[in-house]
């Protein structure tokens, strides 16, 4: 009845092919980035700043970024840890070897070493595919953990292999409370959603899912395999390693290398999964469900007034996020971003379904 | 060249002892096309259970013989990853069928999760031992070919001639037995095997079981030698490298390439660690399996992969 489209004609090309079709639907985006930009940072407390909605923000990018990858393109990466760790040590670099390095200079800088680091451990792909990619990509995260840890000339020769950035400004701005600091991802993130899906929707967008469907048909009908495989490695990982910079920069403060494990890998590539494969808005459901799930499982008995102690708790976590995880891959395997249109599709037809 | 052939075999044992782990791998994604990330978590989960109920099962029967009880122990930790295979089948693989790869992936991502959580739970979190009367004390060989002999770890040699057997008969299994027959059919086509009669379901549940089997005599072997903790879970990342340059299809491929593996590795971090400041065994094995699939992306011993439209 509230989400209809009849009546809302396209008489141009640009009408019909805007991101939001539907007047309801740019309605709802409008209302949701309103709280985002001006209720949120009016009335959050500093823990839900902190805890919650800056690293879902950061995390949601860098799955945005992974989502390009596997999602668009069908590379499975497991390596996405590695150009995080890629783009935040870039970046840290080029901030104190560089004087006068502005903060957004130094983070674009990160995201292009790392789409160097991602374009160069792309090239197997050409070769390789499938679970072979997966396992080969996992050499750059080793290889990235091994690299941060030891040479000592990436961490600027600190004793204790962490790094640390302090004094962040953007324009003469500083970026200290957690507001500040939550407004600033969320201006980065809202700009690079908007050109990744912008991207996706492009011809290059749609080579990239061409080359995912079958790559093989993808070459015979023309598309550049090695063009739009190179590409979809350089786009995400350049969008993973401005992430990366965020996270350590803003969210981190100070890092070493286990910030950017192998499990900081896998958790995006279930972001991703759980989100919902080729789908941008999915990079923020798979974030946002990752994010909160495990600080509400840890409140529960809290609430409950369970006596629990912290091992215990993190063991249940443990479970209950695997099982989690195993169910929702069962009820939909294709993630909750399927789970939301599906819903969409109803409401369109609600409360008359015939 | 005494120390060379002393890194050599150490090597070599250090690569079976991979390939066991390996092992478990290639069963499970043989018969099921899932590549199962939860066989290092079946490995720990095996490993504190035969710990515990090692520890366990004289307390409740009240008898002091460390033989009967590994051997109950060993029996009540197989009855439970049957148990298990059971329920993973049950429970999440027959609801998953005809999914894609990465979601089934991500799937055994989530049991790997379940079982950390559970088998710690269960079981408790500290490090536990397993002594099942593997000999600590190094041996010396050749002592009349080389000036001081070599050094070789007699527990490395139990553990190497373990892994061979257990590969020696799980080869037997399937090459000769009707089950294995079965599960090669399975392997080759599902549809397949399913228009001939062989129960999908069934032969899931006896693979799960044969990789629990697997990865309770990994978790037994390493358990012994590093202690039953959580990192025994990481240890199947060491194997990642073992499968995909051996091929994820092929058994003998687990065997060689836990072999090259280990040798790469222990070679590499003797001869070439000095020049990159160390540590770089965790990475070399990973880059060697890399530059492997380039010249075979299928692997080793793979089977071929065929592009078709």
């Amino acid at each position: 009845m509230l989400y209809r489209e009849n009546g809302q004609f396209k008489a141009s090309y640009a009408a019909d092919q805007q991101i939001f079709p539907i007047l309801q639907d740019r309605v709802a985006i409008g209302a949701l980035l309103a709280i985002a930009f001006i209720v949120l940072p009016l009335f959050g407390s500093e823990y839900l700043f902190r805890a919650i909605l800056i690293p879902f923000l950061i995390l949601a990018l860098a799955a945005l970024g992974l989502n390009i990858l596997v999602g668009y393109c069908g590379q499975i990466s497991l390596g996405t840890g590695a150009f995080m760790a890629v783009g935040a040590y870039g970046a840290y670099n080029f901030l104190v070897r560089i004087d006068g390095m502005p903060l957004i200079g130094a983070m674009l800088l990160g995201g292009l070493s790392a789409t160097v680091i991602g374009v160069l451990f792309g090239i197997p792909s050409l070769r390789i595919k499938g679970l072979y990619l997966a396992m080969a990509t996992l050499a750059a995260q080793f290889f990235t953990d091994w690299a941060f840890l030891r040479i000592s000339w990436f961490t600027n020769n600190s004793s204790s292999g962490s790094v640390s950035v302090a004094g962040l400004n953007v324009f003469g701005l500083p970026i200290e409370s957690p507001v500040a600091k939550y407004l600033f991802c969320l201006v980065v993130v809202c700009v690079f959603a908007l050109m990744a899906k912008n991207l996706t929707r492009s011809a290059i967008g749609r080579q990239w899912m061409a080359i995912r469907d079958m790559d093989v048909a993808a070459a015979v009908i023309g598309i550049r395999p090695m063009y739009a495989k190179l590409s979809a490695f350089a786009v995400s990982s350049f969008i993973v390693g401005v992430a990366g910079a965020l996270w350590a920069f803003i969210h981190l403060g100070a890092w070493e290398p286990a910030a950017f494990s192998i499990d900081r890998s896998f958790q995006l590539l279930f972001m991703v999964i759980i989100g919902g494969l080729g789908s941008i808005m999915g990079a923020f459901f798979g974030a946002a469900f990752i994010i909160v799930l495990p600080i509400l499982l840890d409140q529960i008995p809290q609430w409950f007034g369970i006596p629990l102690s912290t091992a215990t708790t993190s063991h249940l976590v443990h479970m209950i996020f695997g099982a989690l995880i195993v169910f929702f891959l069962i009820v939909e395997p294709h993630g909750l971003a399927k789970l939301w249109s599906i819903g969409k599709q109803k409401l369109r037809l609600w409360p008359f379904p015939h | 060249m005494g120390f060379f052939l002393e890194t050599l075999f150490g090597g070599l044992m250090a690569g079976m002892l991979y390939s066991l782990i390996a092992l478990g791998f290639v069963l499970i994604y043989k018969a099921s096309g899932v590549f199962n990330f939860a066989q290092g978590a079946m490995v720990l989960f095996a490993a504190l259970a035969m710990a515990r109920f090692a520890e366990w099962i004289p307390k409740w029967l009240g008898f002091d013989n460390l033989i009967v009880a590994n051997l109950l122990a060993f029996v009540a930790a197989m009855a439970l990853m049957i148990a298990l295979a059971w329920a993973i089948e049950r429970l999440c693989l027959s609801k998953l069928v005809n999914q894609e790869g990465i979601t089934l992936l991500m799937a055994t991502l989530g049991i790997s999760y379940f079982l950390d959580g559970l088998g710690q739970t269960m079981f408790g979190n500290d490090i536990y031992s397993i002594n099942v009367g593997m000999p600590k004390d190094p041996a010396m060989i050749l002592e009349n070919m080389f000036e001081g002999g070599l050094l070789l770890s007699k527990e490395d040699l139990i553990a190497a001639i373990i892994a061979a057997a257990l590969v020696a008969l799980l080869a037997l299994f399937f090459q000769k037995t009707a089950t294995g027959r079965a599960l090669r059919a399975v392997a080759d086509d599902h549809q397949a095997a399913q228009s001939i009669g062989i129960p999908l379901n069934r032969i899931w549940v006896i693979v799960w079981s044969v990789a629990g089997f697997a990865a309770l005599v990994a978790g037994i072997i390493w358990g012994s030698k590093l202690g039953v903790q959580f990192s025994l879970s990481l240890v199947a990342l060491k194997a990642l490298p073992v499968v995909i340059l051996g091929g994820l299809t092929s058994v003998p491929g687990a065997i060689l390439g836990g072999l090259i593996i280990g040798v790469g590795e222990k070679l590499s971090e003797i001869y070439l660690g000095p020049f990159f400041g160390g540590g770089i065994e965790i990475w070399f094995a990973y880059v060697l399996a890399l530059a492997f699939l380039l010249v075979r992306p299928q692997g080793l011993f793979g089977e071929k992969i065929i592009d078709r439209v």
